[in-house]
């Protein structure tokens, strides 16, 4: 019982500190948040562009006060971009300029082997910290209390890394050969977002908590531009979102996202517009829709849609 | 816990992929968050076990029915807990029930009948639970068994005994008795609606399984006896199969061997560096994907499967480098731009209406094609050419053939006949054969399948 009720109330807390940071969470994000902190579960986000999947993981880092790691997948991110490098350009200015004094350490060594036995040490020193370089996914491990780590567009890297990122992000820990493992002393909460251009592997997804975000409905779009945008004013946001939401259910090559309807009610309020006009969204529409063919057709219903949008937005 | 672990084989049931890995998980999220909240609860099972877009909907779906709103007798029926309480039960209720079968009419009257009488709901629910699982409910999947479940549950739950008892009280024939008879009567209707509730649940749970069954059987018929109302589910097989294999070997082509350092390259950039090798150069793998050339002869005979073959190599571009598509009849016609520039199934329908009248002429289309557009062709393409070879006994040009198998990389012939019909009559396969790398039958969408992925899986 008590159990259940301080469950409820730490999803509560945790939306409540989502929203603080500008983020409106449904109950069920907020639900996985929770459980990503009590599994020490890497969370994945899926779900078309713009609907707040990055914006999920820089606010849950302001809400639990972690450090934001961020991890860009591409096609062909490999070990060496994600986790660490050596400085090679280092070691090699560091072995010329130190030439001399590698000569005087091995100066009087007789045979091969006595010169080798006397540069081992040499050797490690060369791969040690200082000539570390550290990258996302292992300073995401070693920050001291944790770090929200996000890898954003998973699915835009290869299979080969997807591998990798398993075993890192179940054990938390990686080897580096020349140093040892290091593990994490907190494990970072990380969150993976996908725009699903291609399919994960089962693995990756069997190991992860699954969010799949959505477009958000009418009532949560208005709550997210009231707090984005908040010199709006309330008529116009209603029509605003309403158009927006209409115009989702349109077949477009690219469907607005949320951040373009701020953006859009951005640009209606620096125009002072006090209503949403034919004119109006004819003017500026290219905030909305990036693709001419998806202008084309938006503009051929702006009408109808206008309409409808003003009779929601009364209704509401 | 029993709930969980019942709802996970719902879940799988409805062709949601859960490892125990994730029931395991499942159970520690419960453990998190508590049971108290329907809401919480499906939301913390949502996220642990429901992995894609589409399984959240088969998910909420699940949920909804599984821990549906209980209906009024079933109070408690999802707790595990509360079953094996009932089933004592319901047992007791058995063997009361053949032990009073003698002296019906008591003012008692069986155990099923007091049940009824007092209203008791709650061991009304748990004795139909038990009685459920004793005629294991659970292994019913099909529709055509309802009856048959409804009527071994209310068989167990002692349903003669009561209307023997209904019958008694109605032939004692005094006023008060034939009032009690009608109550009874009435919630006897009440519990068969019940119990019958209680299965279609049980149907509505498993019934996903059957439409994979359903699936696989359809993959597997061939394809020129297909039902029009089957056509669209197979379209959607299609595209599943090559979302299936695209997945498979869409993969990147360029791949790292780490630390196997490109010696030549290495050292022609340290030139820019006095001879350091300061920039250290890699060594890479490249790995080609297939490039396609689809000659599809679109006659009647053969349009149904090339129809679902254009549709799997369209769904393929990611894991192939290029594709041609080419359909034929008599005369041979490039498809490519209209699959290009319109959804698949209307640049299908379009191509086969275009090819829908005329005899197929194999030679002929040979003939255009080397003419036009054997620059297709080259070392790293694969030609396939789908078709019955039936060439309505034109010349078939089997030199044009060979010289095609010398340039293309390739040259896989599919044939949806039986081998054993190949050279009979106008079907000039047998002449074919020898030009081709590899010829199969491919009469089903397992078929097309299989010969569809030998045709994309990387050679080394």
């Amino acid at each position: 019982m008590d159990d259940a009720a301080s469950a409820a109330d730490a999803i509560a807390a945790i939306a409540a500190g989502l929203a603080e940071h500008g983020y409106l969470p449904t109950r069920r994000i907020a639900t996985a948040l929770l459980l990503a902190r009590e599994l020490r579960k890497p969370i994945l986000v899926e779900g078309p562009a713009g609907v707040g999947k990055t914006e999920l993981a820089k606010a849950a880092g302001a809400t639990f006060g972690l450090p934001l790691v961020r991890l860009q997948c591409y096609e062909g991110l490999d070990e060496a971009k994600a986790l660490y490098e050596w400085k090679y350009g280092k070691q090699l200015l560091y072995t010329q300029i130190l030439k001399d004094t590698f000569a005087r350490h091995v100066e009087g060594a007789g045979a091969f082997d006595d010169a080798m036995e006397r540069l081992r040490d040499v050797g490690d020193l060369f791969f040690s910290e200082q000539f570390l370089d550290e990258r996302p996914l292992l300073r995401a491990l070693r920050t001291p209390g944790g770090a929200v780590l996000l890898v954003d567009e998973v699915d835009k890297s290869d299979e080969e890394f997807e591998a990798f990122l398993l075993e890192v992000l179940s054990e938390f820990q990686v080897t580096i050969p020349e140093i040892g493992t290091v593990r994490a002393l907190t494990p970072p909460l990380a969150v993976l977002t996908s725009n699903a251009t291609r399919e994960l592997g089962d693995a990756l997804k069997r190991r992860c908590l699954h969010l799949a975000l959505d477009y958000p409905d009418a009532a949560r779009e208005e709550r997210i531009v009231a707090a984005r945008v908040p010199g709006i004013d309330a008529r116009l946001r209603a029509q605003l979102v309403a158009f927006v939401q209409q115009l989702r259910a349109v077949e477009l090559r690219k469907p607005p996202s949320i951040g373009e309807t701020i953006d859009w009610a951005r640009a209606l309020v620096l125009l002072h517009a006090a209503e949403l006009g034919a004119e109006l969204v004819r003017e500026t529409i290219n905030v909305l829709l990036k693709y001419e063919d998806d202008v084309a057709v938006a503009s051929a219903q702006s009408g109808a849609l206008l309409a409808k949008a003003r009779a929601a937005a009364r209704a509401v | 816990m029993n709930a969980v672990v019942g709802f996970v084989a719902a879940l799988r049931d409805a062709g949601v992929r859960i490892s125990p890995a994730e029931s395991i998980e499942a159970l520690r999220a419960l453990d998190a968050v508590g049971y108290e909240h329907r809401d919480v609860v499906r939301d913390a099972l949502a996220v642990v076990l429901a992995k894609s877009a589409a399984e959240k909907i088969v998910f909420d779906d699940c949920f909804a029915r599984y821990f549906g709103a209980p209906p009024r007798f079933d109070a408690g029926a999802a707790e595990g807990e509360d079953r094996t309480p009932g089933r004592d039960d319901a047992l007791d209720a058995g063997a009361q029930a053949s032990n009073s079968a003698g002296t019906a009419g008591g003012p008692g009257g069986g155990a099923l009948a007091r049940m009824l009488a007092d209203g008791d709901r709650g061991a009304l629910a748990a004795a139909i639970e038990a009685a459920a699982a004793e005629t294991r409910l659970d292994i019913v999947r099909y529709p055509t068994q309802r009856n048959m479940a409804v009527q071994r549950i209310l068989e167990r739950l002692g349903h003669d005994q009561l209307l023997r008892e209904i019958a008694a009280l109605r032939r004692a024939e005094d006023a008060r008795s034939g009032e009690r008879a009608e109550g009874l009567e009435r919630k006897r209707a009440a519990l068969r609606e019940h119990v019958r509730e209680r299965v279609d649940r049980r149907l509505a749970l498993a019934t996903p399984a059957n439409e994979r069954r359903r699936d696989e059987s359809l993959a597997a018929a061939p394809l020129r006896s297909l039902d029009a109302s089957d056509v669209a589910r197979m379209r959607s097989i299609a595209r599943a199969m090559a979302k299936r294999l695209a997945l498979r070997f869409g993969r990147r082509r360029k791949r790292r061997r780490r630390g196997l350092l490109d010696v030549k390259r290495t050292l022609r950039r340290a030139h820019a560096y006095g001879g350091v090798p300061f920039r250290p150069a890699w060594k890479h793998r490249k790995r080609h994907k297939t490039k396609l050339v689809v000659l599809c002869d679109v006659s009647g005979s053969v349009a149904a499967i090339a129809q679902f073959l254009l549709l799997v190599v369209y769904g393929l571009t990611e894991a192939l480098d290029a594709i041609r598509a080419f359909a034929f009849t008599g005369r041979l016609f490039e498809v490519s731009e209209m699959f290009a520039t319109q959804p698949v199934e209307t640049a299908i329908a379009r191509v086969l209406r275009a090819g829908a009248f005329g005899s197929s002429d194999y030679g002929g289309a040979l003939t255009d094609f080397v003419r036009e557009h054997s620059s297709a062709v080259d070392r790293r393409t694969v030609v396939v050419i789908l078709g019955d070879a039936r060439s309505n006994f034109g010349d078939p040009r089997i030199d044009l053939l060979e010289l095609l198998h010398e340039r293309a990389g390739r040259l896989v012939w599919l044939n949806p006949e039986h081998r054993s019909s190949w050279g009979s009559g106008d079907s000039e396969m047998l002449r074919y054969l020898p030009q081709c790398d590899a010829a199969r039958v491919c009469a089903s969408l397992a078929d097309l399948e299989r010969a569809v992925r030998d045709l994309v899986a990387p050679r080394r």
